[in-house]
């Protein structure tokens, strides 16, 4: 249980760096807290939108979902149902897969670090393991 | 549906103080008014263009146009625009001999130059173009570097006797977005990749023009009744 805990949590954390970063694209926050020009570089680069929307809207919608299916699979009836943490977790594998891309971007096409960007890399690593972690175990007990 | 467990009672509690805190993060954000940040991906609109074509220095009639194309944030642009532009006006631009128009080509690797394009560009809606636009070039190294470069736009509109209130909101709505994104649309199109560049009689020049370089083409372009001394 503690897994799916840990991974609604996380996904609560980047729902909110991605609306951080999508209300900054949007001209609703001045600047970005970040040490140095990398964040405005990399979002106001051609590759900060994908067929057309911007990629910080993907991961609010990303984190969102996440959210609402590990909520979903920490109900006390899911224990014993496998289909909600296998969604969580193929949602998760998407997530890392992307952002592996935004951030080969990053690196080798753009050649500059957002660091939002990182934390939010590191965000969907975990949530993914953790997303393992938990089909390996048993789901909440009802009290 | 079965009754939460405490654990799952704390961590709900966990969950609601973070989405609480989350959410009072982003609005205090959000209610920070000095700040803003012109969008790029803005969709270009008829009105933004409309009845503008640059922003223009000089006599209408002059024989020679020169239209330049550059970069608030750019190194290069700064020192053309200090150092070589005063001697460009008082020789030229004055005489009659030659009109400069300006037009934005804010580069994507500078963070705060279409902030500054759009300082200037709501410093223009109060026929305040051009002194903010030498503030800007000369304030290059203050706030180039800096963590936020609107207040100190914000400064130089002040300086310069704008009525603050109508800066704010010129800045806060990004009025003037679309028109920046035109301007970098229409360098694109003419083949601007660098800047400064100047664009004079259909012919694109580049590099480091001197106002020497600059009077010997307008010499050569300007009729002969206008360019003999």
């Amino acid at each position: 249980m503690i897994y799916r805990m840990g991974a609604a949590f996380l996904s609560l954390v980047g729902l909110f760096v991605s609306a951080y970063l999508y209300l900054y694209k949007i001209g609703r926050i001045g600047s970005l807290a970040c040490g140095s020009g990398g964040c405005e570089t990399v979002q106001l680069s051609s590759w900060s939108r994908v067929l057309g929307v911007e990629v910080s809207l993907i991961g609010v919608i990303g984190y969102a979902l996440l959210l609402g299916v590990a909520l979903v699979a920490l109900q006390p009836g899911a224990e014993n149902r496998r289909g909600p943490m296998r969604l969580f977790t193929l949602l998760a594998a998407a997530g890392v897969l992307f952002t592996a891309y935004l951030t080969s971007l990053e690196l080798f096409v753009i050649h500059a670090i957002c660091r939002w960007c990182v934390g939010s890399a590191v965000i969907i690593v975990s949530i993914f393991v953790l997303a393992l972690m938990a089909q390996r175990m048993p789901g909440p007990q009802a009290g | 549906m079965a009754a939460a467990t405490p654990g799952m009672k704390r961590f709900y509690g966990l969950l609601g103080a973070v989405a609480i805190v989350g959410i009072g993060l982003l609005g205090w954000q959000l209610s920070r008014p000095a700040t803003v940040s012109i969008p790029a991906n803005v969709a270009i609109q008829p009105g933004d263009t409309a009845g503008f074509n640059g922003y223009v220095k000089g006599d209408s009639s002059a024989p020679v146009e020169i239209t330049e194309y550059a970069d608030y944030q750019c190194p290069f642009c700064q020192t053309f625009a200090t150092l070589q532009m005063p001697t460009i006006e008082e020789r030229l631009i004055k005489t009659g001999k030659l009109r400069w128009r300006y037009k934005d080509f804010p580069l994507q690797q500078h963070s705060y130059s279409r902030l500054a394009a759009h300082s200037a560009a709501c410093a223009a809606d109060q026929g305040k173009f051009w002194p903010q636009h030498e503030k800007l070039y000369e304030g290059q190294a203050e706030w180039a570097e800096s963590h936020d470069a609107a207040p100190i736009f914000r400064k130089y509109a002040e300086a310069n006797g704008l009525d603050l209130a109508r800066y704010d909101a010129c800045m806060s709505s990004h009025a003037h977005a679309g028109r920046i994104e035109a301007s970098y649309q229409e360098a694109m199109r003419v083949g601007v990749n660098s800047t400064p560049t100047l664009l004079v009689g259909g012919r694109l020049y580049t590099g480091r023009l001197d106002s020497d370089a600059i009077t010997r083409l307008v010499d050569s372009l300007a009729p002969k009744t206008t360019s003999a001394r």
